[in-house]
């Protein structure tokens, strides 16, 4: 009887998880599936080549967009992962207990902080002083979300680093910042790598922040001191606006960010799993 | 206590390896003539971890050209003393050292660490190849202390690998993983590694421990080789390691320095008598 009621209890257990486990995956293949019903299926070359068109107007595409997207990334990059990444080579090879205490505390908070008050700071810092939206407030804004995921991936894949290692470089008269250059860092470069990427596929998603920073433009942005589109702005402004062929391309422009976001992630993956044979 | 009270243990020429072109024999006859000269001397040595003393008031000497062992139970502080003596232990936060080490005369507490640890080797007790090419790896030393010229560093990394009797193992693929090499093998690149830059000592913390009775046997044979070039000091938890390679024995016990003397004389007649019930067993 009681093995009765324990084989029971584990048949409903086992259940229960897999049915939830289900209900995860499923999730992203329904939000993929609809995408791509919705988006992807209308998708056309036009979108990856042409200037939005008026309203009213049949095709277009979002290609500002798209390369709005690529430079506020691009300056994100060099914004958050210098700094993300110096720090954490700071917390993991030099920092003292008490220090790196507060620090990874501040930038855990600093990863709670919602997006929208990181884009009210680059609004503070760039677009009030200077008067005008502009390409580099949102890439600020894109940056300083990027600092405490790349700070704490850096610090965790440099740790992941054996002690063996740095000991073997040291004695042999290394010094530590050249131990740390030349065995440590090399050894956790795979994870270096996809530490931005994966940093780099959420921030690329980010709306909120940009919407008073990059703000938006229907046209290709004149430089870096201007306005410009990005995909995850499009999408809002468009699937928020009353016309049905605009939904259509912000369902296209979901898919294909998405697609992006995916991509990065798989490629991230590979170079972990590829380079992955250190630890030890 | 004196170490000339006995005669120096000599290898049997039959252990000397293939390979090796050295006139063994002339070099061991003209030590004999000549006496031991003290290579590392400490003199009342106490360290500690934190308020932890692990090693109380050592005082001893490291022969030139000699293999030293020293031996005793886990946590006894032989680890902990060889790692003095090329400041390893710096790399521990709240350790602190107390007394004096000199190599050849001098202070090393006063000299720079990176030279230090260049004169003085150090092998450890897992092999920690680094996740280079085996080219790379024993290229790594004299990298970056800028000894030897780009020109000169294929052949000084055939030397080591030869020195470490490797070279015919992996001459093919010096340029595959490190990773690729078998337990035995790493270590032995690691002692290469170590010969690179030309240490005048070397320090084995427990080179076989992690290694099969074969490449154990292997790593052995090296140590009789090297120590013509090369004073070597070495810790183990295996005693018959010790009476096979050692010239010299050391036996710890509590962080203190219970007997060091030659080799036969701590395993045939040592004078304390924890010595004696750690060397029969009875403890340890």
């Amino acid at each position: 009887m009681l093995s009765f009621r324990r084989k029971a209890m584990n048949a409903v257990m086992l259940s229960l998880t897999g049915v939830c486990t289900l209900v995860a995956v499923g999730v992203l293949l329904f939000i993929l599936g609809y995408l791509f019903i919705h988006g992807g299926i209308s998708l056309t070359w036009d979108f990856f080549t042409q200037l939005p068109k008026p309203v009213g107007e049949p095709g277009g595409g979002m290609a500002n967009a798209l390369l709005g997207s690529a430079k506020l990334l691009m300056i994100a990059m060099l914004i958050g992962v210098p700094i993300g990444f110096l720090g954490g080579v700071y917390l993991a090879e030099f920092g003292g207990s008490s220090f790196s205490f507060v620090v990874r505390y501040t930038t855990d908070l600093l990863n709670g902080v919602p997006s929208i008050v990181i884009g009210i700071f680059a609004y503070t810092l760039l677009v009030l002083p200077q008067k005008h939206f502009s390409t580099l407030s949102g890439g600020l804004a894109l940056g300083v979300m990027m600092i405490p995921i790349a700070i704490r991936s850096s610090e965790d894949f440099l740790r992941a680093v054996p002690l063996s290692l740095r000991e073997g470089s040291m004695a042999l008269g290394a010094s530590k910042a050249r131990s740390i250059l030349t065995v440590v860092i090399p050894a956790a470069k795979s994870g270096l790598i996809t530490g931005i990427m994966l940093n780099l596929a959420r921030v690329a998603g980010e709306t909120a922040p940009l919407l008073f920073t990059s703000f938006s433009n229907r046209f290709w942005s004149p430089g870096w001191e201007q306005p410009t589109a990005a995909l995850p702005v499009m999408i809002y402004t468009y699937a928020i606006s009353p016309y049905a062929d605009w939904h259509q391309q912000a369902w296209s422009a979901g898919f294909v960010l998405l697609m992006l976001v995916l991509a990065i992630n798989i490629t991230a993956r590979a170079i972990l799993s590829k380079g992955g044979h250190v630890a030890r | 206590m004196s170490p000339m009270q006995a005669p120096i243990p000599q290898p049997k020429p039959e252990e000397t390896m293939k390979g090796f072109t050295l006139p063994r024999e002339s070099i061991n006859e003209s030590k004999k003539v000549l006496a031991v000269t003290p290579k590392l001397c400490a003199t009342n040595l106490n360290f500690y971890y934190g308020s932890f003393q692990a090693l109380h008031g050592i005082s001893m000497q490291v022969y030139e050209n000699r293999v030293t062992a020293f031996i005793g139970p886990s946590g006894c502080g032989k680890s902990t003393f060889l790692r003095t003596l090329n400041r390893m232990y710096e790399t521990i936060r709240s350790s602190r050292v107390e007394g004096e080490v000199q190599l050849d005369g001098e202070d090393i507490f006063k000299l720079e660490v990176s030279a230090l640890r260049r004169r003085v080797g150090m092998v450890f007790q897992r092999p920690n190849p680094f996740p280079k090419s085996i080219f790379d790896n024993i290229a790594y030393g004299p990298r970056i202390n800028g000894s030897i010229g780009a020109s000169g560093i294929k052949d000084h990394v055939e030397q080591s690998l030869r020195r470490a009797a490797l070279w015919d193992e992996v001459k093919d693929k010096l340029h595959a993983s490190a990773y690729g090499l078998s337990g035995g093998q790493q270590q032995r690149l690691c002692i290469a590694r170590a010969l690179a830059v030309n240490p005048e000592v070397l320090l084995l913390d427990e080179p076989c421990s992690a290694l099969d009775p074969i490449a154990t046997a292997k790593i052995e044979d090296l140590i009789f080789q090297l120590k013509d070039s090369c004073t070597i000091v070495i810790v183990t938890h295996n005693m018959q390691q010790a009476a096979r390679v050692a010239d010299y024995t050391g036996f710890f016990l509590m962080g203190k320095l219970v007997e060091f003397d030659n080799t036969t004389v701590i395993f045939k007649n040592p004078a304390r008598k924890e010595t004696e019930d750690y060397i029969t067993g009875r403890f340890g």
